[in-house]
């Protein structure tokens, strides 16, 4: 084969990959803007014949409303990302630079989660927020999501903390700056890095959780966006499910995740790799 | 020696938080899930102690080995798919050319979308009168009536699912073999092509034993996803027909949810739990024998 052919050869399967890749989510897309009879004809069209954002005005008020749904997702999301990172930069920083006791097995005990599937802690944490007043609570769903998340981010953080060079550090002790001086002077800008890693990935995994929201929220007006369209799936409104306001509700939830890919695409794969040599 | 131990304790400080988090919400409902286990929990009346009952009652339950049978059938189908196909992927993207490190963007996109929307977006496309792949399907002459992909036979559930999987995470392994890819000495992939070797046997014979360990890795990550499969059987099949497409995490939640079995469910998160570790355990000695 001619090295010209070759190339041609790798474009055509490149296109093709990517258009199995794209056409899904491009067809979900579509159906979302389809005025509400063409949704449900029977052969479906592939393309719209007209359009309309009607799917996405019936999902605004569907049940307790899209923007209840949103700000459940948004606020477990953001209170997963604050309890994640604050949690590991402060025992990253300690875990890297100070001498503490015991230092080993404290690791091992903050990584367990790695080898406990969350599935099976599902059921007491259920029964713990109960007491504590803290189910249905977004605070609760949040720490769920926040021990999911915690290995992983805690190794990127310790990771990085350890990569900041020695002689920073200690030109600010000379100076007299206290250790929490230090953190916040010489680490912080150092580490932004794995920062940036940590929030995107908690981001994602608590905005997608299914699972741990399923069992979590019983109460209607605290589900979460994945949960309110699994129900949506199954709701008959006249003799079926809708299927554009579905593919309404799929496409709101897909593209925060894709925007945030496409701009911080590099931390993705730095945070994978460093994730994955664990 | 008195700034060393004020080092210290600042040290213990900064874990306490992280460590005091990972007790309340991990280890100790662990110990609980124990403590639930033995019990007959069901939120209705005071639980009552029951030993080893539920044990029992899981070694005879045909359905809960069923669904077990039916994870370990999906795992070992789709593992090799993801693997393999993620390999060929990253071989031919892995040079950084334009358009290949587009391709790769665009197949990683399903990795960051949920998993549960990702299973009712499938779920709609697999719909039998609703859904484009009928329509598609017939339209280019290859059925004649629309197939019912999802919750009417095991099996063709089954590879429908494969499928939305496969779409939805082949990005992963693909972006990781890359990675490795990329980190083979260019020298040794010199020699092997002065040595006269064809492309595939240099990615056979040099690229691929050189990865192994990412390969394995991987693997692993991949299988331990897979056992714990849940989102997109209860989104798509709902585990029909007669729950023969249940997962074992499936029948968890069923009997510890909507069923209100406690006790029993947390019996049976254990029994996965353990299973899933002593096979972690297993692959990473074999892993680590081999790399040496």
């Amino acid at each position: 084969m001619t090295p010209r052919r070759g190339r041609y050869l790798v474009g055509a399967v490149c296109v093709m990959l990517c258009t199995v890749m794209l056409l899904p989510l491009l067809a979900s897309v579509l159906q979302s803007v389809k005025p509400t009879e063409e949704a449900a004809e029977v052969p479906p069209t592939y393309v719209p014949h007209g359009f309309s954002l009607d799917a996405y005005r019936r999902l605004w008020n569907y049940q307790d409303g899209l923007p209840t749904y949103v700000m459940n997702s948004l606020g477990t999301a953001g209170l997963t990302v604050l309890f994640t990172l604050v949690l590991t930069v402060l025992a990253g920083y300690g875990l890297a630079r100070f001498p503490v006791p015991f230092k080993e097995p404290v690791f091992v005990v903050l990584l367990l989660a790695l080898i406990i599937p969350y599935q099976a802690l599902l059921t007491p944490l259920f029964l713990m927020f109960s007491d504590l007043g803290l189910a249905n609570s977004l605070v609760g769903l949040a720490i769920v999501h926040t021990a999911i998340q915690l290995p992983f981010s805690l190794y990127v953080m310790r990771n990085s903390f350890e990569a900041v060079p020695r002689e920073l550090e200690e030109a600010a002790m000379i100076d007299g700056a206290g250790s929490l001086q230090i953190l916040r002077r010489i680490f912080l800008p150092a580490v932004v890095p794995a920062i940036i890693t940590v929030v995107l990935f908690a981001f994602i995994m608590s905005w997608n959780e299914f699972l741990g929201a399923l069992v979590m929220m019983t109460d209607g007006s605290k589900f979460t966006l994945p949960v309110i369209l699994a129900q949506a799936r199954t709701a008959t409104s006249l003799g079926g499910t809708d299927w554009s306001m579905l593919q309404a509700g799929i496409t709101i939830s897909i593209v925060p995740c894709v925007v945030v890919y496409l701009l911080l695409q590099r931390y993705f794969v730095s945070g994978l790799l460093t994730g994955a040599v664990k | 020696m008195r700034a060393r131990t004020k080092r210290k304790l600042a040290g213990a400080a900064y874990v306490a938080p992280a460590f005091l988090f990972v007790l309340a919400f991990t280890v100790y409902p662990f110990m609980r899930t124990f403590r639930i286990s033995l019990t007959d929990e069901s939120l209705l009346v005071p639980a009552e102690y029951v030993g080893l009952d539920n044990f029992r009652d899981a070694l005879d339950d045909d359905q809960f080995w069923g669904a077990f049978r039916f994870t370990l059938k999906y795992t070992v189908l789709l593992t090799p798919i993801l693997m393999i196909g993620g390999y060929l992927l990253a071989l031919l993207l892995a040079t950084n050319t334009g358009v290949r490190r587009f391709t790769r963007a665009v197949v990683f996109i399903p990795v960051v979308i949920g998993l549960g929307v990702s299973s009712l977006l499938w779920y709609w496309l697999f719909s039998p009168r609703f859904g484009l792949i009928n329509a598609a399907l017939q339209d280019l002459g290859i059925i004649d009536e629309p197939i019912l992909w999802l919750g009417v036979n095991p099996n063709t559930s089954l590879w429908a699912i494969i499928v939305s999987i496969t779409w939805k995470v082949i990005g992963f392994g693909m972006i990781l073999f890359v990675a490795a890819i990329q980190a083979v000495p260019k020298e040794v992939n010199e020699a092997a092509l002065v040595d006269g070797a064809s492309a595939w046997q240099r990615a056979v014979r040099v690229t691929l034993p050189l990865t192994m360990r990412t390969v394995l890795l991987v693997t692993l990550i991949s299988v331990i996803g897979s056992l714990l499969a849940f989102d997109q059987f209860f989104l798509m099949t709902a585990g029909q027909p007669l729950n023969q497409t249940a997962t074992s995490v499936f029948y968890i939640y069923l009997n510890t949810f909507p069923f209100l079995k406690l006790g029993y469910g947390a019996a049976l998160s254990l029994m996965l739990a353990a299973f899933i570790l002593i096979f972690t355990v297993t692959q990473m000695v074999l892993s680590r024998r081999s790399a040496r």
